[in-house]
């Protein structure tokens, strides 16, 4: 059976005109790769102000505010792709770090917080990233001990605590929230301010920015030394653990950096709109930012981003009612782990650290990853490794019982 | 400008207690003021947004217990479903809740159909209701256990065939949660369906002072009796056998000829039809109950009470049920309704931290001795 399907799926995965065109851009060298990313990075900066006619969300959503929907969208995908991805810990708690980022801005910077201090936004970010991450690791101490599968339903309970805990608790205020939460300074020559509700370009082009950032330390933590572990921990915990990773500690980590981006993107999102309640961290948005990372591709950070802004652009785009939303990315899901497990742009499994410069060395130097069809990892991220011997594999549902 | 998230809760009721608090016995106010141990930390608020009343806890311990116990057996029931089919395939099955929220719609629905309308208490003989129920039992049960059997097929079986992750099926299983519950949302809007309540809740006699419905009495006895007859085809009989064959080792079940696919049908649709059970007892206990994301937070419970009693233990699955009922009541008498769910969670996560097998461990393979 397994045989079958490979050779079904192998030219699929490998040819094509996408792989064609993955194979073009890797084989260019670094520089190339970046000069030729300005131009694109342009182009969406430029979004708002050239309001392409087809791509418009106009008249019904305000284009540079469905933009920085999706821009922020695009940053929680990017944090919950650490933790679902790279750790390949699944979470569906994730709103819950979005919900303490935004109440962490509302807290320090809304007259109606009982704390009385107004922070700039600037001086929040810090802090709210650092909030986020402590319950991070206060979630994840516990949890990450326990297999995978109790995970995901300990995180969807914390989600609903944090949402319960901002009803229940008296100073979060519940339904009514919090008012004038600050923004960042800055303004125009003219002297108009760049960040204001109205109006989100500026908060656009702050939050692409945020997210070209945390894209550019992603890349480099995932060709780190926590990006390796992460993977031997996704792969096989306990053969990372055998071979030395402190699959314990690491994956705390990856709880906290995802925490860490989340509350950042709640931060962001807090400021542009300037008022934060209970009414917006449902866990259901927990699933539309798992579906989000699925749909791009777990463990391709450019694929989630892409994902992302799918989720939170077609919507906008085409009108449908919220509540197709959940409906459709539901099916989604279940269509896209049958026939397309790895998501729209799949994760290549390839030498991280030098990977280059040793795919370099063997293949020759036009190559930047291993060809794929020398490589074992061009299969599709859904597929066995190798042949799986049907074992106690604790790590598969068909694996033995207790 | 993002449209606010509306899921969960808005209209809804939020769980199974906050419903009842009210139906169970008067609230003391007197006594939630005056022994209120811990009062708000910020002290800016209106009035203390946690309580710490051992007074109320003390006073409502029995009644609590009972009261406890009943829901206890409705989480137990759905748990069992969660507990069989991780027994057998090691997989969280996240859409159970929504197998449970078709087997509500569908005792509503049949409640509907033999004429019974909301709003008006139904002038017919006790024999009659007691019928009428039955019936509506057994057409959720059908519904519900259907349910599960086509969901396997849909979702899980082609991803067996192709040898999927792990994490794929879950990613599947919330995908199908999701769609159930919106097609529930889409036909039925998001308010819940009008209440009708078949059998009034009526004190029939007391224990240590504390008043047992005829309702409350019905559901133990009932859920205690599906229980038995549930654990006794798992134990005694012979597909039962090869549930935990399967369970114990699929490989070498399949060798001994036990059809593993028959096998995981039977697991689904046995857990749907108890799941199914669940629903008439609840919608008994909040009439007010049918709505499109109703399963969601009794799912979470019912999940994390098989994981207190031991997931893949039908016995740990009862036990857990009817100890998170009783530690939730306990909870809300102790710190105020609003954190009944809290109580909930933290138990879960408790109970993984110190003990991650739960109570009785996890076996439903283990060969009998």
């Amino acid at each position: 059976m397994t045989a079958t399907t490979e050779t079904e799926r192998a030219p699929s995965s490998s040819g094509g005109r996408f792989g064609e065109l993955s194979r073009w851009w890797n084989a260019r060298s670094r520089p190339q790769q970046w000069g030729l990313l300005v131009p694109v990075a342009a182009i969406i900066y430029l979004l708002p102000v050239l309001n392409p006619p087809i791509i418009t969300t106009e008249p019904a959503t305000s284009f540079p505010i469905a933009l920085f929907n999706a821009a922020v969208f695009a940053l929680i995908a990017i944090g919950l792709n650490v933790v679902i991805g790279q750790a390949g810990l699944l979470d569906l708690g994730y709103v819950g770090f979005f919900a303490i980022g935004a109440y962490s801005a509302a807290v320090l910077s809304s007259p109606d917080s009982e704390l009385g201090v107004r922070f700039p936004w600037l001086v929040i970010v810090p802090i709210a990233m650092v909030i986020t991450m402590i319950s991070g690791v206060i979630l994840g101490t516990p949890t990450l001990r326990l297999r995978g599968d109790y995970l995901a339903i300990v995180t969807l309970g914390f989600g609903e605590i944090v949402r319960l805990l901002a009803d229940n608790i008296d100073p979060l205020r519940g339904n009514r929230g919090f008012q004038d939460i600050a923004r960042p300074g800055g303004t125009y020559p003219d002297g108009s301010p760049i960040f204001t509700q109205n109006d989100a370009q500026g908060f656009y082009w702050l939050a692409v920015t945020i997210v070209i950032i945390v894209l550019f330390l992603m890349g480099n933590l995932e060709r780190s030394r926590v990006g390796r572990a992460w993977i031997a921990v996704r792969e096989d915990e306990d053969a990372a653990e055998l071979t030395g990773v402190p699959t314990y500690k690491f994956k705390i980590w990856a709880f906290a950096i995802g925490a860490a981006v989340g509350g950042l993107s709640g931060t962001l999102f807090a400021a542009q709109v300037g008022f934060v309640n209970n009414q917006r961290f449902d866990v259901t948005t927990s699933i539309l930012y798992l579906a989000a990372v699925v749909l791009g591709g777990q463990g391709n950070k450019v694929g989630v981003v892409v994902g992302a802004f799918l989720v939170s652009y077609i919507p906008d785009r085409f009108q449908f009612e919220p509540e197709y939303r959940f409906l459709v990315f539901g099916l989604a899901l279940i269509i896209l782990m049958i026939f397309r497990p790895q998501g729209i742009l799949g994760m290549r499994q390839h030498l991280l650290t030098y990977g280059r410069q040793a795919y370099q060395k063997l293949f020759g130097a036009g190559t930047g990853v291993a060809p794929t069809s020398l490589t074992p990892s061009s299969r599709p991220a859904g597929e066995p490794a190798e042949a799986v011997p049907d074992d106690r594999s604790g790590s598969r549902p068909q694996g033995g019982g207790e | 400008m993002r449209p606010p998230p509306r899921g969960l809760d808005d209209e809804a009721p939020r769980s199974p207690g906050r419903v009842t608090t009210s139906a169970a016995g008067a609230p003391r106010e007197s006594v939630i003021h005056t022994l209120t141990a811990v009062t708000d930390l910020v002290a800016q608020g209106s009035g203390p947004w946690i309580n710490f009343d051992v007074g109320l806890f003390l006073d409502r311990f029995w009644a609590n217990t009972i009261n406890g116990l009943s829901y206890g057996s409705i989480y137990a029931l759905v748990a069992l479903g969660y507990t069989l089919v991780y027994g057998v395939l090691q997989l969280i099955n996240f859409a159970h809740s929504e197998i449970f929220v078709i087997g509500v719609f569908g005792v509503y629905f049949t409640f509907l159909a033999l004429g019974f309308q909301p709003g008006q208490t139904p002038n017919v003989p006790l024999a009659g209701i007691i019928a009428n129920l039955v019936l509506a039992g057994a057409v959720g049960m059908i519904l519900a256990g259907v349910a599960a059997v086509i969901l396997e097929r849909v979702a899980y079986r082609p991803l067996r065939k192709r040898n999927a992750p792990r994490l794929a099926f879950l990613i599947t299983a919330i995908g199908a949660s999701f769609v159930i519950q919106q097609v529930f949302r889409i036909t039925r809007g998001s308010n819940p369906e009008g209440t009708i309540r078949l059998l009034p809740p009526e004190p029939l006699f007391r224990i240590f002072g504390a008043p047992v419905t005829n309702l409350q009495l019905i559901i133990i006895v009932a859920a205690l009796a599906l229980f038995v007859v549930a654990d006794s085809f798992v134990n005694r009989t012979r597909l039962g056998r090869g549930v935990r064959a399967v369970a114990q080792d699929p490989a070498t079940a399949t060798l001994m000829g036990v059809n593993r696919e028959r096998v995981i049908m039977i697991t689904f649709l046995l857990g749907g039809l108890l799941a199914g059970a669940a629903a008439l007892f609840y919608l008994m206990t909040i009439p007010q109950g049918a709505v499109f994301n109703g399963g969601f937070l009794l799912g979470i419970k019912a999940f994390a009470a098989a994981v207190l009693g031991g997931i893949g233990n039908l016995r740990g699955a009862l036990l857990g049920g009817l100890i998170l009922g009783i530690a939730e009541n306990y909870g809300q008498s102790l710190f105020g309704g609003d954190w009944r769910d809290v109580v909930a969670f933290v138990l879960l996560v408790g109970v993984l931290m110190f003990r991650p097998t739960g109570i009785l461990g996890e076996s439903l393979g283990k060969a009998r001795v």
